[in-house]
């Protein structure tokens, strides 16, 4: 198999974003009662440090399908940044304000960089970091 | 939606001598189907809009049975079948399902959980106040666990499975392990969707 030995990106990222999910439900399980940002900053907090560490983890990784990576994030990105806009739109559209959409915004950022990477990481890891990707067909 | 032709000669990395065998032409994100797409988000997003009752009850309902009825299909019906086709088979159904699933799937969750929460905003379901927020907070954590599992495992080995079969030499093992993922987290979210089918109807009959 051609798979290399590469950081658990997958496993990371999968708690990165469990961390997000919590704090989103602590956040919409109080509504409308006013509810202490704390808790869900300090996870939003952990996700991000854990999003910046799979990231440098990653750029230090030896042989790894760069072109692969970026040829389908760019397009991953993109999809995730709609969606992520969409439900950005719904907190808008119930007249979220404050802090609390500050949190729900930069959580959504977090979601919305952190599933292109998984989803890259898991095509590049396969790749073979020395052909090029237009040998593969594109999307 | 569909762009099969059997084509290409696939030659995995298989021992010499192998017979060749014949590999689908697809597309990893079938483009005839993102108008498709476009206008389902954009309906959504008139019906959010309007925060009229009858729009998100239908995009809501529809959006989460679809999200349901798939999760299940795939879990419990197509993924033992698919474990039981030969190779060539496995890639030829594997080639026509997966590209439409990479469209499906994140539209289905979209629209279910966009309208989902207007309507529960509308309706005050969501709010401490309401009789049963247990339950409706015991929905937020199945859906949450249902997304990390879909976003962390499902989605990219979706991805990376059609990604291997678009390679002039695939690599069957790749397939094989990403397949399996694929099939074992759909029935994980299958069997969550269960527990949702309880907390929905729970919440539909007070």
């Amino acid at each position: 198999m051609s798979e290399r030995r590469l950081p658990p990106v997958t496993q990371v990222g999968m708690l990165s974003l469990a961390l997000i999910v919590v704090a989103v439900i602590y956040l919409s399980a109080h509504l409308p009662q006013h509810v202490s940002l704390g808790p869900a900053v300090g996870l939003l907090a952990a996700s991000a440090v854990l999003l910046s560490g799979n990231l440098i983890a990653l750029y230090r990784a030896k042989g790894f399908a760069w072109q692969r990576f970026l040829q389908v994030g760019k397009w991953a990105l993109l999809a995730y940044t709609l969606i992520a806009g969409m439900i950005e739109y719904v907190f808008l559209r119930n007249h979220t304000s404050g802090g609390p959409l500050v949190v729900l915004t930069l959580c959504l950022v977090v979601f919305a960089v952190h599933v292109p990477v998984l989803i890259s990481f898991t095509v590049a890891r396969y790749d073979d970091a020395a052909s090029p990707v237009g040998e593969s067909g594109s999307a | 939606m569909s762009d099969v032709t059997l084509a290409q000669p696939l030659a995995p990395q298989a021992p010499a001598g192998a017979p060749a065998m014949e590999r689908p032409e697809f597309q990893v994100v079938p483009r005839a189907g993102l108008p498709i797409v476009a206008v389902i988000i954009a309906l959504l997003i008139a019906a959010i809009a309007s925060d009229k009752l009858w729009p998100l009850e239908f995009f809501h309902v529809v959006g989460g049975a679809a999200w349901t009825v798939i999760d299940l299909f795939l879990g419990f019906v197509l993924g033992p079948i698919i474990g039981k086709l030969s190779i060539p088979a496995r890639v030829e159904f594997t080639t026509r399902l997966m590209p439409k699933m990479v469209l499906i799937m994140p539209t289905a969750v979209t629209v279910t959980l966009a309208a989902g929460w207007q309507l529960s905003t509308k309706l005050g379901t969501n709010q401490t106040s309401y009789a049963l927020h247990g339950w409706v907070v015991a929905s937020f954590i199945v859906v949450g666990v249902m997304a990390v599992i879909a976003l962390g495992l499902l989605e990219p080995a979706n991805i990376a499975v059609l990604t291997e079969l678009k390679k002039p030499r695939p690599n069957p093992e790749v397939i094989e392990r990403l397949m399996k993922r694929f099939i074992y987290t759909a029935g994980a979210t299958g069997l969550m969707q269960v527990a949702t089918l309880v907390i929905m109807t729970k919440l539909a009959s007070g």
